[in-house]
């Protein structure tokens, strides 16, 4: 299916085309939400606010329409304010043979639901000795969204990654919240979804009945390089991509990781990139104490010769005012100089 | 009506599983901040053991009205619930003593036994976790159109949590197939309940407070619980949403096994014991001229029980490598 792609326009007449949509990030998962609904009656969504659509749009196709206009309310829930129930009942749902996509509005409010995410989703078949399976996606969106303050802009992605049983994803475009969005679906086991909030308008490339061409695990390398190893994901992949364009302004060469699914991260794509330049810096916006840039970097230094170091956000709540805001944004010029740094050690 | 030796052997069942539990569980193990005796013999149940003796006609009485593709979700005190609904003594007791062919392969534990097979989906050891769990079952079974409802236990601590309440509305909101069922035992842990629980009869009056249709039964009156039950179910089960049986009853027990519970009135205790829902049973049943028959239950149950005792203590532990089995295939973390 993933060929599809590359078919050259002429040999296209004999099958169905499959054409290349330019959508947004949000209208790319609710493209994907759509086609796996289609696929299986069993798939059903629910979270607050999914009757008008979500509250960022993502339940809304591209043409718009909120999707509980094509699937009806039985399918696109709309639910209480009951974090706990919405996730709880999500995992009663799977159990019972459905494949609910659990929607959290924000990953601060996941907070509420975190025993029915942690200690049921997470343990239930390992817990019960495999006798069930909790094929459960539950979307967090994450990240700094503009004046939104210390509740509603935080990248929890590290806290997941530590909980045995779950699935973490991070995606960085329109074509990645597509393929991912399939991907976790189809995965039979409980996923943690972390859509960025600041990406929700980005625009790119999505190819509509390709529903395996983004497998969980994989990293995707954004830009070549041989002078030093990038890694990052979600919305700062953005930044380090114009980050590595400065540094080649500069003479630096600098590789590119998006690494797209955090839990299993893709560690041969960043071992081995590492040990091709010497040099690995790991850029995230979530906090960098006990972030999981900690984690990518100790393994690179466990397996490999090169230079480690992180980037990340100092540890304090994201604060209001823009000033305050901007210490907790990573920009592209602290990007570079870190690689600097790094270069020159 | 059911009839009552059917109930009286499921709950002489229930209570030769937990005497038999008790004492496996007793020796070798820490208790709550002490450590384990050196010199004494290593218990078979080495965890936390919450037993539900003097609680075994709220499980038959409800569960006599279930089928096997009825869901069902239980709480940390959750042995009798799965026997009820079912499930087999003997892979109950070897998940107990953290065997291989327990129904958990030794996974679990009492805390989390469960039988998916027969509709009993886990003992849970959070309080008040199985009701959002239920609830969503219960949503899955009625969007799916299946001829099945949802049961859920949880004790009287579970209704001052904040999933009791959402749970709830859910499942009036969205018309549910689902039975809540409060095992009020009294007490929230080592504390009694009263005194942390605002308004009286908490359990039902919430339950209507939010227009749901909530009895309350004597729960160690195994007959009458039945009746209430048969009620609540056909009630569930005609599509009109969801019901709330309210059950009274007594925890004989401390909170686990070895817990020998001197926070409570000794008095209390022993008025509690007279109104031993299986002696009240098995009284009734004599009233009747069934005593011989109720005798042979009662002889069948501890020696069913022995049975899986034997079994159980004799069953391999699980290979070290099962530690990474039944878990998402997708990373362990172990890679050095």
């Amino acid at each position: 299916m993933n060929d599809a792609v590359l078919t050259p326009p002429a040999a296209a007449d004999a099958a169905p085309a499959r054409s290349t949509l330019t959508l947004s990030y949000a209208q790319a998962a609710a493209l994907a939400l759509s086609e796996a609904m289609d696929a299986d009656r069993n798939v059903v969504a629910l979270g607050e606010d999914l009757g008008r659509g979500g509250v960022f749009g993502q339940y809304r196709g591209a043409d718009g329409r909120p999707l509980v206009e094509r699937f009806g309310p039985d399918r696109i829930i709309d639910t209480p304010i009951s974090e706990s129930t919405i996730m709880g009942a999500g995992v009663g749902m799977a159990l019972a043979g459905l494949r609910p996509v659990v929607e959290m509005r924000v990953a601060d409010f996941a907070l509420c639901a975190i025993d029915e995410l942690v200690n049921q989703a997470a343990k239930n078949r390992f817990m019960f000795g495999g006798q069930g399976r909790v094929p459960l996606v539950a979307r967090l969106p994450i990240g700094i969204w503009t004046a939104s303050a210390a509740q509603h802009s935080q990248s929890f992605e590290a806290w997941f990654a530590h909980v045995p049983g779950l699935v973490v994803v991070a995606p960085a475009t329109p074509a990645d919240n597509y393929g991912l969005l399939h991907s976790a679906l189809a995965s039979g086991d409980p996923v943690v979804f972390m859509e960025h909030k600041e990406l929700w308008s980005l625009q790119g490339p999505v190819t509509p009945g390709t529903p395996q061409h983004v497998p969980l695990g994989q990293a995707h390398c954004v830009r070549a390089g041989s002078d030093i190893t990038l890694v990052s994901w979600s919305r700062q992949v953005h930044a380090v991509a114009e980050a590595a364009e400065a540094l080649a302004a500069q003479g630096v060469s600098a590789e590119v990781i998006d690494l797209r699914t955090i839990w299993p991260w893709d560690q041969q794509a960043v071992l081995a990139s590492a040990e091709r330049t010497g040099r690995l810096l790991v850029v995230h916006e979530s906090i960098q104490a006990a972030g999981f840039g900690g984690e990518i970097a100790a393994t690179v230094a466990e397996h490999t010769a090169a230079r480690v170091a992180r980037l990340g956000a100092p540890r304090i709540p994201v604060g209001y005012a823009p000033t305050l805001e901007s210490v907790s944004r990573i920009g592209v010029e602290q990007i570079v100089a870190a690689a600097l740094r790094l270069l020159q050690r | 009506m059911t009839d009552l030796l059917s109930l009286y052997r499921t709950m002489v069942r229930i209570r030769a599983f937990e005497d038999a539990a008790e004492r496996a569980s007793q020796g070798g193990v820490q208790i709550w901040g002490q450590s384990a005796a050196p010199d004494a013999e290593p218990a078979l149940v080495k965890g936390p053991l919450h037993l539900s003796t003097g609680q075994e006609a709220v499980a038959a009485g409800v569960c006599a009205h279930l089928h096997a593709r009825d869901l069902l979700t239980s709480t940390h005190r959750g042995h009798g619930h799965t026997l009820a609904k079912g499930a087999d003594s003997t892979r109950m007791m070897c998940e107990l003593f953290g065997r291989a062919p327990g129904y958990n392969k030794g996974k679990g534990g009492s805390m989390h036994i469960a039988d998916f097979s027969v509709g009993m989906l886990g003992a849970n050891g959070v309080v008040t976790a199985g009701l959002p769990i239920a609830v969503g079952a219960a949503h899955a079974l009625k969007l799916r159109g299946e001829d099945a409802i949802a049961v859920c236990f949880f004790g009287d601590g579970a209704i001052n949590r904040g999933p009791f309440l959402e749970a709830l509305n859910w499942a009036q909101i969205y018309q549910l197939p689902v039975l809540f069922v409060c095992e009020d035992n009294q007490i929230s842990a080592t504390t009694r309940s009263a005194p942390m629980t605002a308004g009286t009869q908490a359990a039902s009056a919430r339950a209507q407070a939010l227009g749901i249709a909530a009895t309350q039964v004597d729960g160690n009156d195994v007959l009458a619980v039945s009746d209430v039950a048969a009620a609540l179910i056909a009630g569930v089960r005609a599509g009109s949403g969801p019901r709330l049986l309210h059950a009274l009853t007594y925890r004989h027990k401390g909170h686990v096994s070895v817990d020998p519970a001197h926070y409570r009135d000794p008095a209390e205790v022993a008025a509690a014991l007279l109104t031993d829902p299986v002696t009240r049973a098995r009284e009734l049943l004599a009233a009747r001229g069934q005593a011989d028959a109720a005798a042979d239950v009662l002889a069948q149950a501890r020696a069913e029980t022995a049975a899986a005792v034997a079994v159980a203590k004799a069953a391999p532990f699980p290979e070290a490598h099962e530690a990474f089995e039944d878990i998402a295939t997708t990373g362990q973390g172990v890679w050095a």
